[in-house]
This record gives C-alpha cells, structure tokens and sequence, in this order.
C-alpha cells in the first residue's frame, strides 16, 4: 500500500463529533484550505496523546494524513488554548457562538485567511473581555464584511443617495440601510436601527482589534446591535446560528 | 448498469442486514457477516437473543430519582440504604455510572444527565435531565453535588451551568480533579491538562 500523503497546518477546532466507539471528528478551521474535516483516532481515551489539544476553540498546530473517505490527525499540537475561556460560562457560549458563525458562514473548500484571523483573534480577545456581547457584535459586523454580506450603512441600498445622520431603518434582504424617501417602495421585513447603533456599527467596520472593544457602549445599545445583526445573519444563513440561543440564555442569566 | 442491490429489504436476509447496519460501527460488510451467523446459530441462541434485545426495551426504565437506567423503580443504587445519601455525582451518560462504580472511592449516589450541553449541535439546557436534579435537590439532605461530566468543552460548560444553578442553594458543589492519566507520558499531555495538573498539585 502507498504511504497516506500528509499535510501540515494549523487551525481552529470549530466543533467536533463522536464516531464509533473512542473516536472523534474534527471540524478545523483553516488559513489554507479553509474548513478541514478530520478523524481523530482514540480522542475521546483518557490516555489519548491528541484528544486534549484538539478540543474545540482551540489553536493547533496538526499533521493530517489524506485518507480515502475521511482525513486523519497524525500528530497535533497546541499553538493557543485559550483556557481563560473554558472556565467561564459567558466567555465560552460567546466562542462557541463564534466558531458556529464561522462554520455557518464558510463553505466547504472556500479558503479565507482574513477569516481565521479574524477569529484567532476574537478568541484571544475574549480570553480579557469583559464584555463579551460586545464582542460578538464586533465579529459579526466584521465576519459580514469578509463574507461579502457587509451592511451597507452610508448610502440608501435603493437609490444610492447619501444617508442623512439620524436613525434609519434597514433592510435585510437589500443587505443595508434603506433612506426614507425609498422606505414604502421596500418589500419585506424593515429593523429599525438607531443613530448610536448605526454609528458603532460604521467604526466596527472600520476598526480592528482590540480598538474596537475599548469603545464604551451602553446595555441598550448592545441590545440595539444584536438585534440588527442577529436578524440579519439568520437571514443571511437562513437560519438562526443554534449557538446563538445558548448564549442569549447565559448573558441573561 | 447498476448492480442489483444482493440483498432487498423486502426478504428476510436483507431486512435483518438493514437492521443491522443501523447499529452504531456496523458498515453493510460487517453487517451481512453477523446476519450469516445469526442464520447459521441454534435456533437456542438466537431466540436467547431476541428475547434479550425485547426484554431490555420492554424492561428498562429511567429511574424516576437519578435517571440512571433501570429494571425497577427506583433503581438498585437509589434504594441502596448503605449509600450516602448527602452526595449525588452527575454524570453525562448511563455509562459513565459502572466506570466510577469500579472505583470504589465513591459510595453517594448519582444522576444522569443523559448528555451535554452542546448548542451547536442544537443540544440546550433543557433536553437534559437538569430540572429533576433541580427538584431532587430541593429540600434533600444534600450536602455535596460533584459534577463529574467529561472533561471536554461540552461537559465543563454543562458543569459551569449547572454550578450556576445549584451553587445559590447553599449545597457544596465540588468536581474531580483534572490531572495526568496513569500510565501516560509527561511529554505528551496538552498544556490545558498540565497546567491544571500543576495547579492541583498535592503534598507528597
């Protein structure tokens, strides 16, 4: 038999399965060949060599071997493990909410490095956040953008006139704000967006770590956003991101 | 052409292949190799069989206390009186229960979840067996809850959780220890694990 070609990357474990008795699949997320399913044989022993640093929301560093059907990790390592999170309730419903968005959003072999940056990145932020709902609205806003959704929030998605400053009200299915000369014309759903709301959202598309969470930002006007871009993306993904509930029940309890 | 199916599930043989391809780690392979054997067994064996597979989904129950798996209600361990009834451990599965049996270190009684929290496979608070253990607790002679779920992302949350939900009833909740695995090397164990490892450390 040929020997198995091997690969090395790295990437962050978004979610992982049981199969059969003492194994796992992975689910990595990847700089360069984007979402990566693999086998990890033994994972799930309490003696195995690689179940530990494969666990999900982590940053590793793996040798995968091609296989016929499914992959196989040959040898991981750990390059961030952000442990802050796994020992807080909020901090880790918000990752794994993150790493459901990035599974939703990336299609099977789209590669996009901007991506899994985005994501190392929020992972360690919110290691320190101390506001992990506001964290989240930052990665969904910036998570949109790479993903070619990005909120058009300058210019009505209608007529293309510039937007005057005050609340507007946006439209999911035009993907942006909608001025109010065009606002009968529109079909569908309208959400109601205010000025702050608006605002934050323009310097979170233009901003990056960790600027963008040093912002101070009212309970309300976190509330504002969430409900923008929570409507927003289970539109875009056609559903609501299962994560998403979880993480709604533990920051109000 | 495709090839005729060898088997349809219409006749006897194909319907007990498909039935045995059901089971978790049987392909189609495995699965008309056992079907063979259960054709060439004594009819003693395979009736032996069946009943068992029949009297397992007529007979078991949950427990209506810990949730465990069980015959009678409540189970052997609820109604054991030699147990310490000031402790319950939780655990995610049935199994998880004879694996901690084994060890002879814990004498209280237990609860089974029956999973863990796990939202991105749609797996929430309340499909576990959470609010039992909630009522159990009310009013009990509960002293200690040791959440031993598994020490994997989905069990911390659902232990993180639960401390939530238990800790403002005043009963101690306490979990197993994280740690090195007997018989493993120091070398290969993932920086999570060491680092708690190290933290718990004892006095020789």
């Amino acid at each position: 038999m040929p020997r198995p070609k091997t690969y090395n990357t790295e990437g962050v474990v978004l979610k992982h399965m049981r199969l059969g008795e003492a194994d796992r699949i992975i689910t990595l997320y990847t700089p360069d060949r984007g979402k990566v399913r693999a086998v990890v044989k033994g994972a799930r022993r309490a003696k195995s060599r690689k179940g530990g640093f494969l666990q999900p929301l982590t940053h590793v560093r793996v040798s995968i071997a091609e296989g016929r059907s499914l992959d196989q990790v040959v040898e991981a390592e750990t390059v961030a493990s952000f442990r802050a999170l796994r020992e807080d309730l909020g901090l880790v419903s918000t990752g794994m909410y993150l790493a459901d968005l990035v599974d939703g959003f990336s299609a099977d072999g789209a590669v996009n490095p901007a991506e899994f940056r985005l994501l190392v990145d929020a992972l360690g932020g919110l290691e320190s956040a101390e506001r992990p709902e506001q964290l989240a609205c930052y990665f969904e806003t910036r998570m949109l953008g790479i993903a070619g959704f990005g909120p058009e929030l300058r210019q009505c998605v209608d007529c293309g006139e510039e937007l005057s400053a005050g609340d507007h009200v946006f439209s999911r299915a035009a993907g942006g704000l909608v001025c109010p000369e065009c606002r009968s014309r529109t079909d569908g759903a309208l959400i109601h967006v205010s000025m702050n709301a608006i605002k934050v959202l323009r310097f979170f598309q233009r901003t990056d770590f960790p600027q963008a969470l040093h912002l101070p930002l009212t309970d309300r006007l976190i509330q504002d956003l969430r409900r923008v871009l929570g409507n927003y993306i289970t539109y875009v993904l056609e559903r609501e991101p299962r994560s998403a509930e979880f993480m709604h029940l533990v920051s109000s309890g | 052409m495709n090839n005729p199916e060898p088997y349809p599930s219409s006749d006897p043989v194909g319907k007990l292949v498909e039935e045995l391809h059901r089971l978790p780690g049987i392909g189609p392979k495995s699965a008309q190799r056992l079907a063979y054997h259960l054709i060439r067994m004594g009819d003693e064996h395979s009736r032996a069989l069946a009943d068992a597979i029949l009297a397992v989904k007529q007979r078991i129950i949950l427990c209506s206390a810990c949730a465990n798996i069980t015959e009678a209600d409540p189970c052997r361990l609820c109604q054991d009186s030699a147990r310490d009834r000031s402790r319950i451990c939780v655990v995610e599965e049935p199994m998880d229960v004879p694996a901690l049996e084994r060890t002879g270190a814990y004498t209280g009684l237990y609860h089974v979840l029956h999973g863990a929290i796990s939202p991105m496979n749609g797996i929430r608070p309340e499909d576990l067996k959470i609010a039992s253990l909630l009522e159990r607790l009310k009013g009990s002679e509960v002293t200690e809850v040791i959440l031993a779920t598994n020490p994997n992302l989905e069990g911390e949350a659902t232990s993180m959780y639960l401390h939530g939900l238990i800790s403002p009833l005043g009963i101690k909740v306490t979990r197993p220890a994280r740690g090195l695995p007997v018989g493993g090397d120091l070398e290969y164990a993932d920086e999570v694990t060491l680092g708690r490892a190290l933290e718990g450390r004892q006095e020789f």
